[in-house]
């Protein structure tokens, strides 16, 4: 009887079904009659209508672009600035052969190989109704020939546009950035954040540093124009106008003086230096030497000068401050120095010998001092200014690497500072945890031992080093590293500070700051490791050395600099801060392979210190520092 | 040869030939008016090959599928995608003034397309489940299932996905035999409830229904699309302008020309005649869907047919609607021509699921 009513309810079931299908079936062809009923009415009835309209649509909204805002220093130096000028351009639509028509206008203006070559690109990449720029900063004389041979290259016109240039180059590109013109992918980004609209007509974005970072101020808000057109395209009168908004003015919190002073400090070396105001995290300088002239990517970087700064052994483009990791080497000493103090591992007053030498207990394997046969007896203050490895590995074996690397770690190690630039990296801070992770493997004591003195998987970047060498500097403060202080805003011209962020605080007994900044003092006083840089200072000045090594060295060999390659040799690293009693200004230098922290880093922070708390500007160079330290112990693992 | 054989006919076995021939003319179309609609820009429309590729594979997987098996899915689908969107609600990335998008670590997903299938799957199941016993109580039941996504998907905002998601659950409401009587009496409950929907509507929605009564009114806003897209479509006249000489779209003035807006320019290069051949292709379409749907053996399968052929048809009518002017701009793309990926993998799912109901063997012949 059951299945009888189930069978009879599914066949009703299905008849009920069928005739919904069939009721919808009808409901779709009375909306596609409604559609077709539309169309036929928009294409036949209205056709002559909107046949006019779209010719007349020569009414057409034309975008205004914006003028890109202006970057400044703190003292409203220009670092970044626009200029008029004209440009030739080429509709390519309305010119049938692009290359025998660029052949008669070379007759004309000067055309370079490199203009046609970059111009057949922006070609591929654009629609054949844009008007792209075949050669722009026309001289007053090119525009005269041009105007009177017009009649004969219709497609092509001259126009007026706003350039972008950047008339410190080298000096500040590695924050600066630059822009350029918008690919494929900016436009995918921009569609994706409701952004194309403003773009319309933009034909620059920003793509790294400053002019990335703050592509929103900087760019402005598009206007539109609406324009009566000729049946040609050329505009007959202005109907309507919304002026664009410029973009906003940036000042940064850059001195470019003081970069300045770094630049020449540094000369021909590569390295990097950032310098950070401990009162707030202001950069005042920040330096990645070579730099490159940021100028050449705005219209699209030739084929030639791309291979020469991507192929250089220098790698330019690399912003080794931002990005560069190496290993902080006995930078990282004050850190453990202030562990083994905060977490009782040692006190101000304990001492121990060192032979030179530590090993394991029941391991034969000697890990070194730099100095062959020790320093005698070593308390803490000794161990920073004679920078003694051999207290740091007893030390590091104590604390063990988890209690390093959470403690050291509240100084910005390992992960990325958040400075208002893209494209940091983060470094790293070892732990059990991240050994297991990244290798498979557990955390051996061995491993420890080299990390104790910035060594082993250790890697930081030169801003981080700044940064932890502020939290020092001002007893625990960590002020998020930025480079914008100032917006000023293009319709009012009001000026608006950007206020300082502290991250956090690192709370740690006042006394064992001061334990540890005493010594760093002394390491620029006579029998401290960067004693030459600190001779006849006018005001106080603490730091420590460091040396990052480029490659290992063998058990019980030797590391002798004249025999390695140039590149192989050691990093020199200096952190630092100055005055001691009251620091108005906390940096980290690494100059690249040249040896020792003391030699050649720490004389390059000496005379940023010196322009920036003196007004001097430098004059010796460094290679007159490095002669006149030929003689300085060699300071190594 | 006997071995070639084999493969091809493990390979087409459970595919529909003539619904496969119909869904890839449609998208030959969009190809050659996505190369105008661009430019003739290369990479985009390389990048469309690669999604329409994509979604060919997702359809002749999910179409190798038995429903049975397709059918165990529904419930944990439909928890999974309620979870996502409430995950998108008090986590989502705001991306143009919505919350769409939900990080998912390796990737980043947007829940409501997940719902798209999920909601036809679930409520026929629901239907299936309670077949006997069907009361009132049981619409009340499935259209609460219903609501739920939809009101989610409501507040992100995100109007145009919301319509096509409740119109997909009400088909099946409708087709499972949802009374006469109780679907007039919506009809006039939503009529007056209209001044409510409009009180927590977004503005931009208010101003897109404003805009539609009324273009002119907002020239360079919300009425630009709607008044280009018509110009687009009315100057193509009987023949159109010709592929690639369409000055709407070739000068820019046509917005959005190669996702939502793809059809006006359709419209105004190939004209009325163009336009009849592609009503009809779709026509053609939805004519195989709805055999397939008649044919199908169970409840649940039938709902779900009728469901994804109703859906499929209800996005061409929205977006050839929107463009012609007829219906506010909501963001629903053109299916198997606009230019996407997720749009395309959503719809070629249910065309795989439409190929397996036709294709595996039918336990119950009636």
């Amino acid at each position: 009887m059951k299945h009888k009513v189930e069978l009879r309810n599914h066949s009703i079931e299905l008849h009920k079904f069928r005739l919904r299908l069939t009721v919808s079936a009808g409901f779709v062809m009375i909306f596609f009659i409604i559609l077709y009923a539309r169309f036929y009415y928009l294409q036949i009835t209205q056709q002559e209508h909107y046949h006019t309209l779209a010719e007349a649509n020569r009414i057409s909204i034309l975008p205004l672009v914006p003028n890109r805002g202006l970057i400044y220093d703190r003292n409203g130096k220009a670092l970044a600035q626009n200029y008029s000028a004209y440009a030739l351009e080429i509709v390519p639509s309305k010119v049938p052969d692009i290359d025998a028509t660029l052949d008669e206008l070379g007759a004309i203006i000067e055309i370079t190989p490199n203009d046609r070559q970059r111009f057949k690109k922006l070609m591929k990449e654009s629609k054949r109704f844009k008007s792209l720029p075949i050669r722009n900063r026309l001289t007053d004389v090119e525009i005269a020939s041009f105007a009177t041979n017009r009649y004969r290259f219709p497609g092509i016109e001259i126009k007026a546009r706003v350039f972008r240039q950047y008339p410190e180059k080298e000096m500040v590109s590695h924050v600066v950035g630059y822009i350029s013109r918008i690919n494929d992918q900016d436009l995918e980004q921009l569609e994706l954040n409701g952004e194309l609209n403003n773009y319309r007509g933009s034909h620059h974005i920003g793509k790294i540093g400053i002019e990335q970072s703050y592509e929103k101020q900087l760019h402005g808000i598009t206007g539109f124009e609406e324009v009566e057109t000729d049946a040609a395209g050329r505009s007959i009168r202005v109907l309507s106008r919304t002026p664009p908004v410029s973009g906003n003015n940036l000042i940064l919190s850059l001195d470019l003086g003081l970069q300045e002073a770094a630049e020449k400090a540094f000369g021909d070396r590569r390295g990097a230096l950032v310098a950070l105001d401990p009162n707030n995290g202001e950069v005042l300088a920040f330096v990645s030497k070579p730099g490159y002239d940021n100028n050449l990517f705005i219209g699209g970087i030739d084929q030639e000068n791309w291979n020469l700064l991507n192929n250089s052994i220098d790698r330019p483009l690399n912003n080794r401050a931002l990005r560069g990791v190496y290993p902080p080497g006995s930078t990282f000493k004050p850190f453990m120095a202030l562990a083994a103090l905060e977490l009782g591992k040692r006190t101000a007053e304990y001492s121990m010998s060192d032979p030179g030498y530590f090993s394991l207990p029941g391991v034969d394997r000697r890990y070194r001092d730099w100095k062959p046969g020790g320093h005698g007896r070593v308390n803490l203050h000794k161990s920073l200014v004679v920078s003694c490895d051999t207290y740091y590995y007893s030390l590091a074996n104590d604390l063990g690497i988890d209690n390093i690397h959470s403690f050291i770690g509240q100084f910005g190690l390992g992960r990325k500072t958040g400075i208002d630039i893209e494209g940091e990296v983060s470094g790293l801070l070892p732990s059990s945890a991240w050994k297991m992770k990244q290798y498979k493997q557990k955390w051996y004591a061995g491993d420890t031992i080299s990390v104790a003195i910035g060594q082993g998987y250790n890697l930081a970047t030169p801003l981080q080093l700044a940064f932890a060498t502020m939290v020092i500097a001002n007893n625990g403060k960590a002020y998020l590293p930025r480079l914008i202080k100032q917006i000023q805003n293009s319709q009012t011209g009001d000026i608006e500070d950007v206020p300082a962020k502290l991250l956090y605080s690192v709370n740690l007994k006042p006394q064992n700051f001061e334990i540890v900044k005493n010594a760093l003092v002394d390491v620029t006083r006579p029998g401290g490791t960067a004693a030459k840089a600190g001779i006849n200072t006018a005001y106080t000045f603490a730091g420590k050395t460091g040396t990052s090594q480029v490659i290992g060295i063998k058990q019980g060999e030797r590391y002798n600099e004249k025999s390695i390659n140039e590149r192989h040799r050691d990093h020199a690293m200096f952190i630092a801060y100055a005055p001691a009693e009251n620091p108005k200004i906390a940096l980290a230098v690494l100059v690249e392979n040249t040896g020792t922290g003391g030699s050649t880093a720490a004389p390059i922070a000496r005379q940023v210190f010196d322009y920036f708390l003196l007004g001097q500007f430098p004059e010796a160079t460094i290679a007159q520092f490095t002669e006149s330290v030929e003689d300085h112990a060699h300071e190594h693992l | 040869m006997i071995e070639l054989r084999k493969i091809w006919y493990y390979f087409t076995r459970y595919i529909d030939g003539f619904l496969l021939v119909g869904i890839l003319t449609l998208m030959s179309v969009g190809l050659i008016i996505l190369y105008s609609a661009t430019g003739a820009n290369i990479s985009k429309v390389s990048h469309q090959v690669i999604n329409i590729s994509v979604a060919l594979v997702v359809m002749w997987l999910v179409a190798n599928i038995p429903l049975q098996q397709i059918r165990r899915l529904a419930l944990p689908m439909y928890v999974t995608g309620l979870a996502l969107l409430i995950g998108v609600t008090l986590f989502g990335e705001i991306n143009n003034g919505a919350r769409r998008w939900l990080d998912v670590g390796i990737t980043k997903i947007q829940p409501s397309e997940l719902m798209k299938i999920a909601i036809p799957l679930m409520m026929a199941w629901y239907f299936d489940k309670h077949e006997i016993t069907l009361r009132l109580r049981d619409y009340v039941g499935a259209t609460i299932l219903l609501m739920l996504p939809v009101f989610l998907i409501l507040k992100q905002p995100d109007l145009g996905t919301a319509i096509l998601i409740a119109a997909s659950g009400f088909y099946v409401l409708f087709l499972a035999g949802l009374p006469w009587r109780i679907i007039v009496g919506l009809g006039v409950a939503a009529a007056s409830s209209f001044p409510f929907v409009w009180a927590t509507m977004h503005d931009y929605q208010r101003q897109r229904i404003m805009t539609l009564l009324d273009p002119s009114q907002d020239p360079l806003g919300a009425g630009y699309h709607t008044i280009q897209s018509s110009i687009a479509i009315g100057s193509g006249g009987i023949i159109g302008k010709g592929w690639q000489n369409g000055t709407q779209t070739q000068l820019d003035f046509l917005p959005e020309q190669s996702t939502d807006f793809i059809f006006a320019v359709f419209s105004e290069e190939f004209g009325l005649v163009g336009n009849t051949l592609l009503l009809l292709l779709y026509l053609v379409i939805i004519g195989r869907c709805m055999i397939i749907t008649a044919n199908a053996s169970t409840q649940f399968t039938r709902l779900i047919a009728g469901s994804i052929t109703l859906t499929f048809f209800t996005y061409i009518f929205v977006n050839m609607g929107m463009v012609s002017g007829i219906l506010p701009v909501v963001g629903v793309p053109l299916p198997l021509i606009s230019y996407g990926g997720t749009s395309m993998v959503t719809m070629l799912l249910g065309f795989g699921i439409l190929m397996s109901i036709q294709t595996h063997p039918k336990l119950i012949k009636t």
